[in-house]
């Protein structure tokens, strides 16, 4: 107010003021450290960029010997382990969100969303852990080894099975990416006009045909979205791959099969650093490097996506 | 040509829906099943107490890693909960859509996104490496996961300062409340419901998260003495004993995550059953 | 009701608080006869873990303020990390190379412990007996015998009953100082058969072969897969019922590996020690002595200036103590005590090492 004349509002205008910039400081300070991590990142993977040109991406084998380090096997063993997890997510997310929006009684809609949610906050390194002394057993008796007998001359389900494989980071993988999809298909199901979804009841639709024609068409954005999310996630997963994947540049340049051992990215990182040294630990953060571009792209497109569906442009 | 007619469809697709959904949620159940039943014979008063030993002996302990787990969380909490919150207040109140606005929304949820073994191998490169000359601390482990409970607080505390109607913030500009303590005392005040489920789920998330401890506090098998030194934690013990053959080392990792499991799955309930459904829409 | 959250998490924060408080309550006064107190970090050999965590925990019960870690690697991780100052000291089975030498000339090393290799196997209904030559080892890791009951197995176990099951080879998926002493024996036993080479690397072997991390991982490994044979050291298998072979050694006899044939393989060594310590001792000539047996090595380095006095007085009186006090415990562990020659080989080293220039002071405890 230009008329006033009391001292306290000119007060209240510095407090105002610092109180801003204080809150602009703390942003500033967040996106500076979110840059910091690319920097010292790119930092110590210098001498490896130069050092292996494209060979990083294309080479297949890693051998600190002879100073050769191409990481393919391994890029490839996070993006199928997490894409498979991810397409073997979808329809179970789907199923479980239709579910609750469709078909489950009110008084069970809270338990059933805490259960999924707490799917989603179990620690990686007790799914690791479990999956190692529990699910390995179990699915080699069970899964791995009668699949070998029977299908083995397909050669992706050839032997030998051992346990750690492929197969068993695809399975907890897709167990921790459910958890992912089925809330935001649920947020984004129950936003459907209800008006659209009375209309189709009028006409004597079932739940699943009003579902069918009706919601999901308007939530596959927001699905899809979700979907991108939970493979960004499973890209990233550390800790619940390492334990069971068998550690090996087995796969798939060796053998196609899911039921061998191979790697991802980030348990390639995690058991190779601590012996690293020189170019070797250069490589590994250029690898390092390579995932955070890779994960964050893939971050971003589904923000971006979740940002205009919930503004309401849901095309 | 109809397989089935559409009454039937509708009964299938139910069916079919709610096995999915207990297929899905039993391995949940198994999970906090094995870990009781195999986890809880391990828990004795010896367990709690004695500092961690040599991974074939049934008396060793996980004392220190419990602390260092408590120890790390907590100066992570310190530096990431007010800086997650004052980013949050930022994105609610004071930015209008302007393309800084956006640059830091952006980074943001970028930060959600990194995978924790970069963050840890970041902290690694800036704090072990450079500034204490490769010497294992645990502030390098806190500072890495103070890093991931930004982004987390951040969403939450933007997320429940948006939801307070307006009415509030007009009735303060009415009474000549200055913004900042409009802002801080009044919506804030308002939303900290949901800022403080948003800080106890940060809490649990960072509570199991694994890699970036490895390279940055490695391990102790003592009580800590200091936070500039290499410390235990939970979730570094499970990892370590994990691919050892004794069954001594496997039933400790068992009872060690069974208490990582009450700790994080007590946290989510809590806040999912209790706080959350006051301050969500649409529930 | 969220007063009633807040003041729950307020109350655990300070039981936490008073846990620590509690448990950080040091019950020993000094004397001057006490270490002074530190922090240490060390690790790598998972060859030497069993006994190097068994001396870490009883020095600590000895000398409540002395905390020293060894984290359970492997040879190559603890290099590593000796190299780049992360751990304080490293356990190698490895002695330092001439060209590690030359790169980082300021390392220096003393030999803690010994022990034994076993080929260990899983192999449903025989669990003793098992009798290899490293000729048909060699073969088996190359992938050119397949077969349990391939002629050349059943020849050298007439009485066993072999089964017609595919052999599944484990190796060392870490750079490891078991792969060392392991590649090391194949190359000096088994009469050219072995052409893949020696050293800590898992590139050695053939990548369709499966890995464990850790002599621990290996046998995990081992133990949940049948028909699979895998190189792990002694204690791991003793005390987890793993099955391990009989081994020909130069004199041609099997011989099971068990403390008393390690530690006549470590006597007949010691001389050859004694002269040069890099000295492999695997395969020697001798009867009831086991071929695939080694010393191993604590790295550190020689001046200890970079480190507080107290960790370098703790380290170097720790190392004192495990060869000249603590030799006893390693018979329990399979663990042979080291020979005097070989002790007095350590403590001379161990004299040797300084900080900024000046000696370190060794304790009577610790003292030989």
């Amino acid at each position: 107010m230009t008329t006033t004349t009391r001292k306290t509002s000119h007060f209240f205008n510095l407090q105002d003021t610092l109180f801003k910039y204080f809150l602009i400081a703390c942003s500033v300070l967040v996106v500076a450290l979110l840059i910091a991590i690319f920097y010292f990142l790119y930092q110590d993977a210098l001498p490896a960029i130069s050092y292996n040109g494209w060979n990083i991406l294309t080479g297949m084998t890693w051998n600190t010997n002879l100073g050769v380090f191409g990481a393919l096997p391994v890029i490839l063993g996070t993006l199928a382990t997490g894409g498979i997890a991810t397409l073997i997510a979808i329809p179970l997310s789907l199923a479980i969100a239709i579910f609750y929006t469709e078909y489950t009684p009110h008084r069970f809609r809270l338990p059933l969303r805490v259960f999924i949610d707490l799917l989603a906050a179990v620690p990686s390194i007790v799914y690791g852990f479990w999956a190692l002394q529990v699910l390995l057993p179990i699915a080699k008796i069970n899964v791995m080894l009668p699949l070998v007998t029977y299908l083995g001359f397909i050669p992706i389900f050839s032997g030998p099975a051992e346990g750690a494989s492929i197969f068993l980071a695809i399975i907890i993988l897709t167990i921790m990416v459910i958890p992912i999809i089925t809330a935001i298909s649920i947020e984004i199901l129950a936003k459907t006009p209800i008006a659209l979804k009375e209309g189709m009841t009028s006409l004597g639709a079932t739940k699943w045909e009003t579902v069918r024609h009706v919601g999901l068409p308007f939530a596959r954005l927001g699905i899809f979205a979700g979907v991108i999310l939970g493979l960004g996630r499973a890209l990233g997963e550390t800790m619940a791959v390492t334990l069971i994947i068998g550690n090996t540049f087995n796969w798939p340049f060796h053998s196609v099969s899911l039921f061998s051992t191979g790697d991802t990215v980030t348990s390639w990182i995690t058991n190779e650093f601590p012996e690293a040294v020189g170019l070797d630990a250069a490589s590994l953060f250029e690898l390092a490097l390579i995932l955070l571009i890779i994960t964050l792209a893939v971050n971003l497109i589904a923000r971006t996506i979740i940002n205009r569906v919930s503004k309401g442009r849901f095309s | 040509m109809r397989l089935l007619s559409r009454k039937h469809t509708e009964i299938l697709v139910k069916i079919l829906c709610i096995v999915v959904t207990i297929v899905v949620i039993s391995p949940l159940l198994w999970i906090i099943g094995k870990v009781i039943y195999t986890g809880l014979p391990a828990w004795n008063w010896n367990f709690f107490t004695t500092i961690i030993g040599p991974p074939e002996s049934s008396t060793s302990g996980i004392g220190p890693a419990i602390e260092g787990t408590f120890i790390m969380n907590g100066i992570a909490c310190l530096f990431g909960i007010p800086l997650g919150i004052f980013t949050g207040i930022y994105l609610a109140e004071y930015a209008h859509d302007s393309i800084f606005a956006s640059v830091i929304r952006t980074a943001v949820e970028s930060m959600a996104g990194v995978p924790s073994l970069i963050m840890g191998l970041f902290a690694a490169a800036l704090i072990v490496e450079n500034l204490n000359r490769n010497q294992p601390t645990a502030l390098a482990g806190s500072f890495a996961l103070g890093l991931m409970i930004i982004p987390l607080v951040a969403r939450a505390t933007e997320e429940s300062m948006r939801v307070v109607s307006n009415d509030i913030r007009e009735a303060a500009i009415a009474l000549g409340i200055p913004k900042w303590r409009r802002t801080l005392q009044i919506v804030v005040g308002i939303a900290s419901g949901g800022i403080i489920s948003g800080a106890l789920l940060a809490f649990a998330r960072i509570s199991g998260e694994t890699a970036p401890l490895l390279f940055t506090a490695y391990f102790n098998d003592f009580w800590p003495t200091g936070v500039n030194q290499a410390m235990a934690s939970l979730q570094v013990y499970i990892y370590n004993n994990a691919l050892q053959p004794y069954s001594a080392a496997i039933a400790n990792a068992w009872g060690a995550a069974l208490l990582l499991i009450l700790i994080v799955l007590g946290i989510n309930i809590i806040v999912r059953i209790f706080i959350r459904p006051k301050y969500q829409e649409g529930f | 009701m969220l007063y009633i959250i807040i003041a729950v998490v307020v109350v655990i924060i300070v039981a936490v608080a008073a846990y620590v408080v509690i448990n950080n309550h040091s019950t020993t006064p000094p004397t001057n006869n006490t270490l002074p107190a530190a922090t240490l970090l060390g690790g790598g050999s998972s060859f030497a873990a069993p006994i190097m965590q068994t001396w870490t925990s009883d020095f600590y019960f000895a000398n409540n303020q002395v905390q020293i870690t060894y984290e359970s690697l492997s040879s190559g991780k603890g290099q590593a990390a000796l190299e780049n100052n992360t751990f304080q000291f490293a356990g190698s089975d490895p002695p330092i190379s001439v060209a590690q030498a030359q790169a980082y000339p300021n390392i220096t090393q003393v030999i803690e412990t010994c022990g034994g290799v076993t080929l260990s196997y899983n192999l449903p209904g025989i669990h003793s007996g098992l009798n290899l030559t490293a000729q048909v080892i060699a073969e088996i890791f190359q992938l050119n015998i397949t077969k349990w009951n391939d002629p050349q197995i059943e020849a050298l176990n007439p009485g066993l009953n072999l089964p017609d099951q595919t052999i599944a080879p484990i190796h060392r998926s870490d750079s490891s100082g078991t792969t060392n002493i392991f590649t090391n024996y194949l190359n000096d036993a088994s009469n050219g058969t072995w052409v893949l080479g020696v050293g800590t690397s898992p590139s050695i072997f053939p990548t369709s072969e499966a890995s464990g991390s850790g002599n621990g991982g290996v046998a995990t490994l081992v133990n949940e897969t049948t028909y699979s044979i895998g190189y792990i050291e002694f204690f791991y298998v003793a005390s987890t019922g793993i099955s391990y072979a009989n081994i020909q050694n130069q004199a041609g006899e099997f011989v099971t590996p068990s403390l008393a044939t390690i530690d006549a393989a470590v006597v007949a060594g010691a001389p050859l020690v004694q002269q040069n310590i890099s000295t492999l001792i695997v395969n020697l000539p001798g009867s009831g002595v086991y071929p695939i047996s080694s010393f191993t090595y604590v790295w550190l380095y020689k001046d200890l200036g970079y480190l507080s006095n107290g960790q370098a007085t703790d380290l170097v009186n720790f190392l004192s103590w495990c060869v000249n006090k603590a030799q006893g415990d390693g018979p329990a562990l399979y663990y042979p005590e080291l020979p005097s020659s070989i002790v007095t080989l350590d403590n001379n080293i161990l004299g040797n090492i300084t900080y900024n220039g000046a000696a370190i002071k060794i304790y009577p405890a610790n003292a030989p």
